[in-house]
């Protein structure tokens, strides 16, 4: 009977099940972003998150979609704006649990900008990107993290730009936590997202999620003898210049797991006084105090 | 200067580097302390040394709308702003200027030179910026006031840069005050003095006060002229008012982060010029679609595309009008004045959370970057906030088994839950969506649902103006004029009829600052009754006056436009009305009096 209620009380009070969105998703069967959504339900169900307490923002793109899949407050923003949203949405309630989903063309190409400089503000958030190295939702064009001769609607000649590293990138960028997970292993990724979602900091995961329609280069069997796991190898997440080296192998062995992590480091909302008391700005009262309004028309004397 | 009304204006001009702001500084608190009304207008490039730079300060013992039409005193720092500003002095100005370096070309009849040697005085002091402090001397003798005052002002100006620097300003500028004693007469009528002290500030300065009273907990920016000066008092004061401000990479982030924060439960505001308020478009949109309310403000500059940066025009009216791609309402509005912009965003603020929808506020330089006295007992500090149907606790009696983010209700407004409250878990979405939020464009499109919606927020709007006061004529309902502006030029509209109704042209005055929505039936009556229409903007193709047509099928009589840089001075639309009212033309262009 102790038994049983002890493996009671360890049950999440939201199973993985209770994530399910209103709708299902529109995916192609097959798809790699199923991979991605299973886990972040088992992740957040496993580390006890209920659905208020988390917000998902999302760009535009097939991956994007996320939020009407996933139960949680949503956020389905413009293409490429998600982690600006993220960011603002942060910022006005640091105790929300935030999580922004999208894609590779989302995020490192039309929101390349705002992955830039949310990872180096280190911004409490976890940025989950399902890179499928294309451009689905308009049908088949590359995309930055398209390889070099990619063959697409739009290079039907081949690809002549080089892809970008989403590793490397958000290291240098400043990112405090950066992993590469598969969707075609869930129990990998949804620790890798258990990880990211308890991150003191800007989070990315890059995960690499097939596009099983439009990409016939980088798709299942691509990518399953060539997966390795960081860990096997001995990786020190605290060693930047190794978490590189590993982030720029794209061969026979492409690396997931944790390529790098700083603790400690202190994020955005850690460093803004204004947050320390009274809890989030989205909660606190309007208007101003008359000590606050003497003082201002003071200094206006 | 009119009999028992001391009504005074100066200007300091020089290259940028010349340290034009300090002595601007100091006689304007020197003046609003003596509970003077103040209105100036810096006249600059962008640039951080050379051009040139003029400041004018305009006070007077009454209310005073412009930085007026002469001048009374003119402070030349280099030869330059005398070459183009002296041929254009009337009897009874005063010019004051370093002699040593500085040559006096011809006057004027009755133009009063003081020249000042800087070096004389001084003992060759080095210091460049010396010859400012010996001209607010000069200064504050002419204008018959104590020494002591400036004293005081200076030591307060200067005293971080420590007792010194004090010490030295203090002993130049009773130089420069015994200079003209000795040497020059002083104004016939002194400094006059207003009843109470009052505060300064920028049209910014009152941008941003008024989000703070209005309750703005998130501020974002990206710096451009001429609305920077909103992200410095936010940054300035924002830890002491609980007010997260960010620096963003873009205007597309300052505006998506914006939305994030309104959309989590904060008043949130940003402000851009023209370039940028371009790249937060879309976002204006996406507020829109998702039913967030957020303020952006867009100080208009001259345009298109950088344009000029520091000069003031009324340009960006259609692409407020149009922001953001798509078939929806947002709301609009041109604050008149300094005070008017302050209480325009907490009145913004009630209306888009009412509504849930975006709210621009249009200005420009010319209020953004002027500085005014106000009474501060006109502020109201503690403006009526009102959020409207926002769920922003759990609430058990009144919550429902499914909560529909857009309940397709009555009044087309549904109750808005901020994330983090439980039992009101929903997504919001860029993409067309049903009441419960879930997109209806990746399903069947459902052409019946998409009508239901698009209707819906156009139901939500239309009571908006219900709550925004109709527009009123000033003046006499029987004048012969009736001058129709929006937005900034009401201060110089107001001028202009006094100096008209000195001539004996009567003239009325229809100024318009809510623009969206706009009050149709009211400015159809009063622009039909009217005699003779002029409409009054700072742009070339008559923006206003196309949108107040387009909303009300009506022509005008004749228009005043100017578009050089320069906001109208009263004096412009008075000549322009004359000519206009004896026939000569209908369409008036004034040029700016400056000598290149």
């Amino acid at each position: 009977m102790n038994d049983l209620t002890a493996k009671n009380e360890k049950l999440p009070e939201y199973s993985a099940n209770d994530f399910k969105g209103k709708v299902d998703p529109d995916w192609c069967a097959g798809c790699g972003d199923f991979g991605v959504l299973n886990s972040l339900k088992k992740a957040c169900s496993e580390l006890g998150l209920k659905p208020h307490q988390i917000l998902n923002v999302s760009g535009i793109g097939c991956s994007s979609n996320f939020p009407g899949y996933f139960n949680a407050y949503g956020m389905h923003t413009l293409h490429g704006r998600s982690l600006a949203v993220a960011t603002g949405a942060k910022m006005a309630n640091h105790e929300l649990t935030v999580i922004a989903t999208g894609g590779d063309g989302d995020g490192y190409g039309i929101g390349g900008n705002h992955f830039t400089h949310t990872a180096r503000r280190n911004v409490d958030l976890t940025y989950i990107v399902m890179d499928n190295q294309i451009y689905g939702l308009t049908t088949g064009q590359i995309s930055p993290t398209s390889r070099l001769g990619a063959k697409t609607k739009s290079t039907p000649h081949g690809s002549v730009e080089m892809p970008i590293n989403p590793l490397t990138s958000a290291i240098m960028n400043g990112a405090t936590f950066v992993a590469r997970g598969f969707s075609g292993d869930t129990k990998q990724l949804t620790d890798l997202m258990k990880q990211a979602i308890e991150h003191k900091g800007f989070a990315h995961i890059n995960v690499l999620s097939p596009c099983i329609t439009f990409n016939h280069d980088n798709d299942f069997p691509f990518f399953k003898p060539r997966v390795r796991k960081l860990e096997e190898g001995g990786h020190d997440a605290s060693d930047w210049k190794a978490a590189c080296e590993k982030a720029m192998e794209w061969g026979e062995n492409i690396y997931t797991g944790v390529f790098f992590q700083v603790e400690g480091k202190a994020s955005l909302d850690e460093q803004e006084p204004i947050l320390d008391d009274d809890g989030p700005l989205s909660y606190r009262p309007l208007g101003l105090s008359t000590a606050q309004t003497q003082k201002i028309i003071n200094g206006m004397l | 200067m009119k009999t028992g009304i001391f009504d005074f204006a100066l200007s300091i001009g020089g290259a940028a580097g010349q340290g034009i702001a300090t002595p601007g500084n100091i006689l304007a608190r020197l003046f609003a302390r003596r509970g003077l009304h103040l209105n100036a207008y810096n006249a600059y490039q962008s640039i951080v040394r050379g051009g040139h730079i003029f400041l004018t300060v305009r006070v007077s013992t009454q209310k005073i709308y412009t930085h007026g039409d002469r001048l009374d005193l003119l402070v030349c720092l280099n030869q330059d702003t005398m070459d183009r500003h002296l041929g254009l002095m009337d009897a009874g100005t005063r010019v004051i200027f370093n002699s040593d370096t500085i040559k006096p070309g011809s006057a004027a009849d009755g133009v009063y030179l003081c020249p000042i040697s800087v070096g004389e005085l001084t003992n060759k002091s080095r210091n460049k910026l010396i010859q400012n402090t010996i001209s607010l001397g000069v200064i504050s003798f002419l204008l018959g006031m104590d020494f002591k005052d400036l004293e005081e002002a200076l030591t307060a100006q200067l005293q971080r840069k420590g007792q010194i620097v004090v010490d030295e300003n203090v002993t130049f500028a009773r130089a420069g005050f015994d200079h003209a004693a000795a040497n020059f007469e002083p104004y016939s009528e002194p400094v006059g003095s207003g009843v109470k002290p009052l505060a300064l500030w920028s049209g910014n300065e009152a941008l941003a006060m008024g989000g703070a009273a209005a309750g703005v907990k998130f501020y974002s920016a990206y710096p451009m002229s001429p609305s920077t000066g909103v992200l410095h008092w936010m940054a300035q004061n924002g830890r002491d008012l609980g007010i997260m401000v960010r620096q963003a990479e873009d205007e597309i982030a300052v505006a998506n982060m914006v939305v994030g924060a309104a959309h989590a439960g904060c008043r949130a505001m940003c402000a851009t010029s023209g370039g940028g308020f371009a790249l937060m478009t879309e976002v204006i949109g996406a507020a829109a679609m998702m039913e967030i309310p957020a303020v952006f403000i867009n100080v208009m500059r001259a345009g298109p595309s950088t344009g000029v940066p520091t000069k003031t025009e009324q340009g960006d009216l259609w692409q407020a009008l149009g922001a953001s791609q798509g078939d929806f309402e947002r709301i609009i509005v041109a604050p008149i004045d300094a005070l008017d912009a302050y209480n325009s965003i907490p009145e913004i603020f009630n209306l888009c959370e009412r509504h849930q929808c975006p709210g621009i506020v249009i200005t420009d330089l010319l209020i953004s970057e002027g500085t005014f006295a106000v009474n501060p007992d006109e502020i109201d500090l503690q403006p009526k906030i009102d959020r409207g149907e926002l769920i922003s606790e759990v609430s058990k009696s009144t919550k429902k088994s499914e909560y529909l983010r857009y309940e397709d209700t009555k009044s087309g407004i549904s109750p808005r839950a901020i994330p983090g409250i439980e039992g009101y878990v929903h997504v919001v979405a860029t993409d067309e969506h049903d009441q419960n939020g879930v997109i209806i464009s990746d399903e069947f499109t459902n052409p019946h649902k998409r009508r239901k919606a698009v209707e819906k927020r156009a139901r939500k709007f239309a009571s908006v103006i219900d709550a925004i006061a109709p527009p009123v004529l000033e003046g006499p309902a029987d004048a012969d004029i009736t001058l129709i502006g929006w937005g900034s030029t009401y201060g110089v509209i107001k001028e202009a009829i006094m100096q008209l109704a000195e001539t004996g042209i009567t003239a009325n005055h229809l100024s318009i600052k809510w623009i969206v929505p706009f009050h149709g039936a009211e400015v159809s009556k009063i622009v039909s009754a009217a005699k003779h229409t002029i409409v009054v903007e700072n742009n070339y193709s008559g923006q206003f006056y196309r949108y107040m047509r387009s909303e009300t099928g009506l022509s005008v009589d004749g228009h005043i436009r100017k578009y050089d840089g320069e906001p109208f001075m009263p004096h412009h639309i008075v000549e322009g009305v004359t000519e206009q009212i004896s026939g000569q033309t209908t369409h008036t262009v004034p040029v700016q009096e400056i000598m290149v």
